[in-house]
């Protein structure tokens, strides 16, 4: 993967960055998340998840299956506040 | 893992690593962390990230007075590469019942007194400062512009990092077990990971803490006090101070990547640790939101968690020696340790090192409860 590929798409995050941070100490998935934000943003890293897994691998020469994940937390899919409370959304951006 | 050290500091969250920092700076030479997870795992990593002064007790205020000086220079003070994100947005406290308003403005009153500028709103002024705010059943409000956000696994970070080049070692994924005394004085702290030798040992574990002093025959009265929390999707700025809803028992901040961080305690919530969150919660804070935010109504929640307050009996922090354990120390902010953490890792320092307090500690030893000495902090939410 080159460095310039953006792999935490909803916090904006290339290949590199997450290098830096790598570089920089910090070694865990739950360290890295919240220096950098991968994987908080709306899709709550599902597609970063894999890619962090594999950088953190290679830089300390482990298998992805040995690195702890971050907890997987409610909601599972981004749902807005008036379909919580069972009321009428707004037509418009709902 | 080293054998021995001069002081052990247990935990390492926001409190901690502060502690550990001015430790280090006060002369101690061998400082050591114990975490039992990564960095801010409790209740740092997991709280609202709001800082005010806002406060009803003397000692309140004056710590918190005196952390938001810390923190207005902290990138600097501990010069940290990255950002701790502190914004001084303000705080804004509202209250739909007249028994809340008195309460604010007693608040007021000691807040003037000790320089703390909070102002009390008419409700024009809350439609002017926060027009997101619905203020129909608002009775009262009152907001300070020092008040404000950090960022908690920021400054966790900045305070870890600043005392790792002190000289500090932090040792993450490492638990306490138990401890060593001999004649009533703390000798070792026993791990997962082995045994460190040490006289001095300072409490920083939050809703933990008891279970620490537990395995030193100590009873301390600091409960864990759930809290759950929902973040949204980020969104354009609209909301400048935290909001305070003192008849919700709610917060609600606009952080700053955007997203809105909103959470409370449940009331009737049984007491111990439990990190899962519930259907029932978020229904309810749903209802309230839109109660109290209108606009908001077609916002995503992203992600639900739960962390606690380890809260003492009068809402007071609880800092200092131990009496009949030499050598054991509390660093406790109870419901405010993210906040107050600059003070009271300087504070805590302090008194393990025998220096003067910059503020009189001894008000706030675990020995009022004995005694019964309790000052109530009326402004907890």
């Amino acid at each position: 993967m080159c460095d310039k590929t953006i792999i935490c798409r909803c916090e904006d995050l290339t290949a590199e960055e997450i290098r830096e941070w790598i570089a920089r100490g910090y070694s865990g998935f739950e360290e890295i998340k919240r220096v950098s934000r991968i994987g908080m943003g709306a899709c709550q890293g599902r597609t970063c998840r894999r890619h962090l897994l594999n950088e953190l691998a290679r830089a300390g020469g482990i298998s992805p299956a040995e690195i702890d994940l971050s907890t997987f937390r409610p909601p599972t899919k981004p749902i807005n506040f008036a379909a919580i409370a069972g009321v009428d959304q707004d037509a418009k951006n709902s | 893992m080293q054998k021995t050290a001069d002081v052990v500091v247990i935990g390492g969250g926001s409190i901690g690593c502060a502690t550990a920092y001015n430790l280090a700076r006060s002369g101690f030479r061998r400082v050591v962390v114990l975490e039992k997870g990564y960095l801010c795992r409790g209740s740092t990593g997991r709280c609202a990230a709001g800082i005010r002064q806002q406060w009803g007790t003397e000692m309140n205020c004056l710590i918190s007075r005196g952390s938001i000086k810390h923190f207005e220079v902290m990138n600097e003070m501990l010069e940290y590469e990255d950002d701790v994100e502190f914004r001084q947005n303000g705080y804004l406290m509202i209250t739909y019942s007249e028994k809340e308003a008195a309460m604010l403005k007693n608040n007021l009153a000691l807040q003037e007194r000790l320089g703390i500028p909070v102002q009390f709103l008419s409700i024009d002024d809350v439609k002017e400062i926060a027009p997101a705010v619905n203020t129909e059943r608002v009775v009262a409000s009152t907001i300070c512009m020092e008040d404000g956000q950090a960022n908690p696994f920021k400054v966790t970070d900045a305070y870890a990092r600043a005392a790792r080049k002190l000289g500090v070692n932090i040792y993450t994924y490492t638990e306490v077990t138990g401890f060593r005394l001999e004649d009533g004085a703390v000798k070792a702290v026993l791990t997962n990971r082995g045994e460190i030798s040490t006289p001095l040992v300072v409490n920083a574990t939050g809703a933990y803490a008891r279970l620490i002093s537990e395995m030193l025959g100590h009873d301390l009265p600091v409960k864990p006090e759930r809290h759950q929390i929902v973040v949204t999707e980020p969104l354009e700025p609209f909301l400048k101070p935290l909001v305070m809803n003192f008849f919700h028992k709610s917060y609600c901040q606009q952080v700053v990547n955007g997203s809105m961080l909103i959470g409370y305690g449940d009331p009737h919530e049984p007491e111990g640790i439990n990190y899962s969150c519930s259907w029932q919660f978020i229904r309810e804070l749903a209802e309230k939101i839109i109660e109290q935010f209108p606009i908001m109504k077609n916002v995503n929640v992203i992600r639900h968690w739960a962390g606690h307050y380890g809260i003492s009996p009068d809402g007071q922090p609880v800092l200092g020696p131990v009496p009949g354990i030499e050598g054991y120390y509390l660093a406790l902010g109870c419901g405010k340790g993210f906040m107050l953490s600059p003070m009271i890792g300087e504070l805590v320092a302090q008194a393990v090192a025998g220096q003067e307090t910059t503020l009189p500690i001894d008000i706030l030893s675990i020995e009022r409860f004995e005694k019964g000495e309790l000052i109530v902090e009326p402004a907890v939410v």
